[in-house]
């Protein structure tokens, strides 16, 4: 039973941990990602490193206590410097059945199950395939099981708050989470303040999630069998500055906000709803106190040709989607790139082909992006690499687009827009700026010239509509070189397609060098890019620690690549370049430089593991 | 400063390429004219057209212009003018263009009631593409894809826009330069969508399909003319159009006066009496109301999006990326 008691937990029995992993598992209804939500909050005010991974289905609510229900939330918290959620979880929080089965052959050998035993009855077994109770038939005897009845405690909890029916055992989501605050010491009270704010319209429901949660977090005080398994993870040594908690869908719209700021171009985002990259329209829809316009268009062909018509008119025009809207919008891309208009696009990619895996991620978009429109279509192409990244790496599509008047493909995936980490702010002032000249006179003897360009980025100049004098022409048909008409001359279409290819090559001269993480001697070289950047990290520095000698480089920029990444290539005798997909870096990789890589494949709509990185890498060098 | 513009003003330098006989050379002249006479700045117009033979419209017009993608002007044009309300926005497009390819994006952008002007060149065929039937063609209709007669039912445009609830929609003929004129002005000082379909002969795919509306021997008979707050009579006051149970039909006013003839109002709220006018007629044969259907009041999407710019910059103040990136809660290291 809950009881009241306040009073501070002992310490002395708790297990000191430098790192754990928690997974919360429980049915979609079960508000489990909620709970790994608060839970990260927490851990952040505590001043731990962590990392989150998100994992629920595809369906808004599959059948509940089924398997295709589960949904599932992984955090990483850590007294040191973190990289990934984790590969296998200490932790396991089984709201149900299904939850347990799903998961539990992720968890580590003796890691701990928090077990709902209310739900472990017949029709819930059934449901998720298990013949009998496996809380009770010695099958978990390798595991340390911690059980509660869950349900019945919640209801007890919260039978003074008012809520009525269904909505009580809404509220065990919190006596769970309240039960692991009391584990891993966390503090109670960013989950309380946030409760009180969240719900301070609907004063039962504060009440009983307020209760759940003092009850589950009480449960623990006062049960022995979980004071004697509590954790204790020490903050962590963070460089110093101010720090937050960022998903990667915010910090793209973030780093839109900010890109356009420094263009000093007002921000037009059109997008179509899609998984997983809606919550970039969320966010910017919030942010209208910015002059930001935020469209909603028809469908994914109107959410980009719309922002395309806010680019030609001057403003920064961005859409937003994931793969099966990236092909929608491929002919609308090209004619941005004909008509040589800044716009930028982000693919937030997820499972494929077709519908796929909208929920899961993958980076399968990559081929797509960089060759993926009819005709001699090239663009530059830039890539995210982590929650926080994802700030930079769309101010960095923001200033190539309007640098060199071109479209701009920003690859991020779901991985990356749906889970979290801390992110030591930025100072604004200290971010770049590039701000953007519009021409407002003629620039020719025979008046204004609509493609004479800048000659050293080949960019053409951007006469926007209400300037007198300039009134001109864009479009689809191929143009003339100079005065941007119609053109049906053979020389002129070659001539054209071979500028346009420059110009994206000229970005290469204005983008840094890759910088590897070098190891002295290091007999293989790891590439990799997007959101594999922390299983890459950790898998090559576990590889190191045992004695390994690795080098590892990570790519922002994709399309074109660095200029020195050939020379790099050709230092290293075994390159390995793990991908989210069939190995499609590494086939560019083997075009472009003739370099003889080898591809680490997996395409499971979930991201690498350390362990596999590092597996590939020895395995590599002791062939 | 006002500059004061003439037709010429509107002419762009380059070479007009359409078939020579083409009603599009009377509808660009058309658009010229009434651009001067509106007195409208020509730097701050921009024509957006799709793919088509009229989607070369942009080329010839001396002003911002862009000639995009099939069936994707009204999307672009949306954009446009939600980014910039101050400019004057007109798409050009076709039948196959706005109706085929482009439908989803006609019906939204009407449906939002952006402040776009939308001329649909009706020609009832594919011109460009040389000769296959459109989503206008009539049924029956012999083309290179359709040797046996079309299956296809048609569109009638003016029933589509309405059925979208459009603000303003209007039929014309290319071969009328002052009705043209009439409707474009109307369009130009409407805020809001307009669509104005224009019956536009193809000499060379499609010739004469409008003729029973043009030719001197029959469109007397078979123009009706829309006039708001007139009586809806034609054929020389012969005949009238008058409604009953939301449906509207031809009564011969010799035998029964005009008491019974329906006195148009074009402002009305409710789009049913526009769209029982528009079922007079199926394309161009027989008698086919010509002119405003309707020309009503109704939110219009840029407005409404400054205005919540405007309230939400009132309510938090300009925008501080500095707090928006502390909008999740901070913490201290160090």
């Amino acid at each position: 039973m809950a009881t009241t008691q306040d009073s501070a937990p002992p310490t002395t029995d708790r297990e000191l941990r430098e790192r754990v992993v928690i997974r919360f598992a429980g049915d979609s209804g079960d508000g489990m990602q909620l709970a790994g939500a608060r839970f990260t909050d927490a851990s952040a005010a505590f001043g731990n490193d962590l990392a989150t991974l998100p994992n629920f289905p595809a369906e808004i609510r599959a059948p509940a206590g089924t398997l295709a229900g589960v949904s599932a939330f992984q955090i990483h918290i850590a007294g040191g410097d973190i990289l990934t959620p984790g590969d296998s979880p200490d932790v396991l929080v089984a709201m149900n059945p299904a939850a347990l089965k799903k998961n539990i052959d992720d968890l580590k050998p003796g890691g701990v199950i928090v077990a709902n035993t209310d739900s472990f009855e017949e029709r819930n077994l059934a449901k998720a395939g298990y013949d009998v109770n496996p809380l009770e038939d010695g099958s978990l005897d390798g595991y340390n099981l911690l059980t509660a009845p869950m349900d019945e405690l919640t209801k007890e909890a919260v039978k003074d708050s008012g809520v009525k029916g269904r909505e009580v055992l809404r509220s065990k989501n919190f006596f769970a989470l309240g039960a692991l605050a009391w584990m891993f010491d966390r503090p109670q009270e960013p989950t309380l303040d946030w409760v009180a704010d969240k719900f301070s319209g609907k004063p039962t429901v504060l009440a009983a999630n307020t209760a759940a949660f003092k009850a589950g977090y009480n449960y623990g005080i006062t049960t022995e069998a979980f004071a004697v398994t509590t954790f204790e993870v020490p903050p962590a040594d963070l460089p110093s500055g101010t720090y937050t908690n960022v998903v990667g869908n915010q910090t793209i719209a973030w780093g839109l906000i900010a890109g356009a700021r420094a263009a000093g171009l007002p921000l037009f985002y059109a997008s179509y709803p899609i998984t997983p990259a809606s919550d970039v329209l969320h966010e910017l829809s919030r942010h209208k106190n910015f002059g930001i316009k935020t469209f909603q268009a028809e469908d994914e062909i109107a959410a980009v040709g719309a922002a395309l018509g806010a680019s030609f008119v001057g403003q920064l025009g961005v859409t937003g989607t994931s793969g099966p809207g990236l092909a929608l919008k491929s002919e609308t891309i090209s004619l941005a790139l004909m008509a040589e208009l800044p716009l930028v696009i982000v693919d937030v990619q997820r499972g494929g082909p077709s519908t796929g895996l909208p929920t899961k991620t993958e980076q399968s978009d990559l081929m797509m992006a960089i060759h993926g429109r009819h005709g001699e279509a090239p663009l530059p192409v830039v890539s995210a690499s982590s929650p926080s990244d994802a700030f930079e790496a769309a101010i960095e599509a923001c200033r190539i687009a309007v640098k060199y008047m071109t479209p701009v493909i920003l690859l991020s995936d779901g991985y990356i827009g749906t889970s979290s980490e801390p992110w030591r702010l930025p100072n604004v002032a200290d971010l770049p700026t590039f701000p953007t000249t519009f021409a407002t006179e003629a620039n020719h003897d025979d008046g204004y010239m609509p493609y004479l360009r800048d000659p050293e980025t080949l960019a053409r100049p951007w006469a926007v509509p209400g300037t007198p004098g300039l009134e001109h022409r864009v479009g689809g048909l191929e143009k003339d070189q100079l005065s941007g008409n119609v053109s049906y001359v053979p020389a002129n279409h070659g001539a054209m397609t071979i500028t346009r290819e420059n110009k994206t090559k000229a970005v290469a001269n204005d983008i840094p060098e890759i910088v590897i993480e070098e190891d002295a001697d290091a007999k293989i070289l790891v590439v990799a890019w997007g959101s594999t950047y922390s299983a890459v990290l950790a898998g090559v520095r576990n590889s190191r620690l045992e004695g390994h000698k690795v080098a590892h480089v990570h790519l922002r920029h994709l399309n074109p690549f660095p200029r020195n990444l050939g020379e790099v290539l050709a230092r290293y005798p075994k390159v390995l370049v793990p991908e989210l997909n069939r190995g499609q870096l590494s086939r560019l990789l083997r075009a472009e430089y003739l370099t003889p890589t080898v591809s680490l494949s997996k395409v499971q709509g979930q991201p690498f593991m350390a362990a596999e990185i590092k597996a590939k890498i020895i395995e590599m060098l002791e062939a | 400063m006002t500059t004061t513009f003439t037709r010429q003003d509107f002419q762009s330098d380059q070479e007009v390429r359409w078939c020579p006989g083409c009603g599009d050379y009377t509808i660009l002249a058309s658009v010229q004219t009434f651009m001067a006479e509106a007195g409208i700045a020509k730097e701050d117009v921009v024509f957006v057209s799709g793919i088509g033979c009229a989607a070369r419209f942009p080329y010839y017009m001396d002003v911002y212009g862009m000639h995009s993608i099939h069936g994707r002007a009204p999307a672009i044009a949306s954009g446009i003018s939600a980014a910039r309300p101050e400019l004057s926005v007109w798409v050009v497009s076709g039948d196959g263009d706005a109706l085929s390819i482009g439908g989803n994006h006609l019906i939204h952008a009407l449906r939002r009631n952006m402040n776009i002007k939308i001329l649909l060149f009706n020609n009832q065929i594919y011109g460009l593409t040389k000769g296959q039937y459109s989503p206008t063609s009539e049924a029956g209709k012999r083309t290179k894809s359709s040797p046996m007669g079309s299956i296809d039912h048609p569109f009638n445009p003016v029933s589509l826009a309405l059925g979208a609830e459009a603000s303003f929609v209007a039929r014309t003929l290319d071969m009328d330069r002052a009705h043209t004129i009439e409707m474009l002005t109307a369009a130009h000082e409407h805020r809001g969508s307009a669509l104005i379909e224009i019956y536009q002969n193809c000499n060379v795919f499609n010739d004469k399909a409008f003729a029973d509306l043009t030719a001197k021997d029959s469109r007397d008979a078979n123009q009706i003319r829309l006039v708001h707050g007139e009586k809806i009579l034609f054929d020389g006051g012969r005949k009238g159009v008058a409604l009953e149970e939301g449906r509207a039909f031809i009564v011969d006013v010799e035998e029964f006066g005009d008491d019974i003839v329906h006195t148009h109002d074009a402002t009305l709220q409710d789009p049913s009496t526009a769209f029982a006018l528009s079922r007079l007629s199926h394309g161009p044969h027989g008698p086919t109301p010509i002119g405003i259907f309707r020309n009503a009041a109704r939110a219009v999407y840029e407005d409404a999006l400054e205005a919540q710019i405007s309230s939400a910059t009132a309510a938090k103040g300009p925008g501080d990326l500095t707090s928006v990136l502390g909008s999740n809660g901070t913490w201290e290291v160090g």
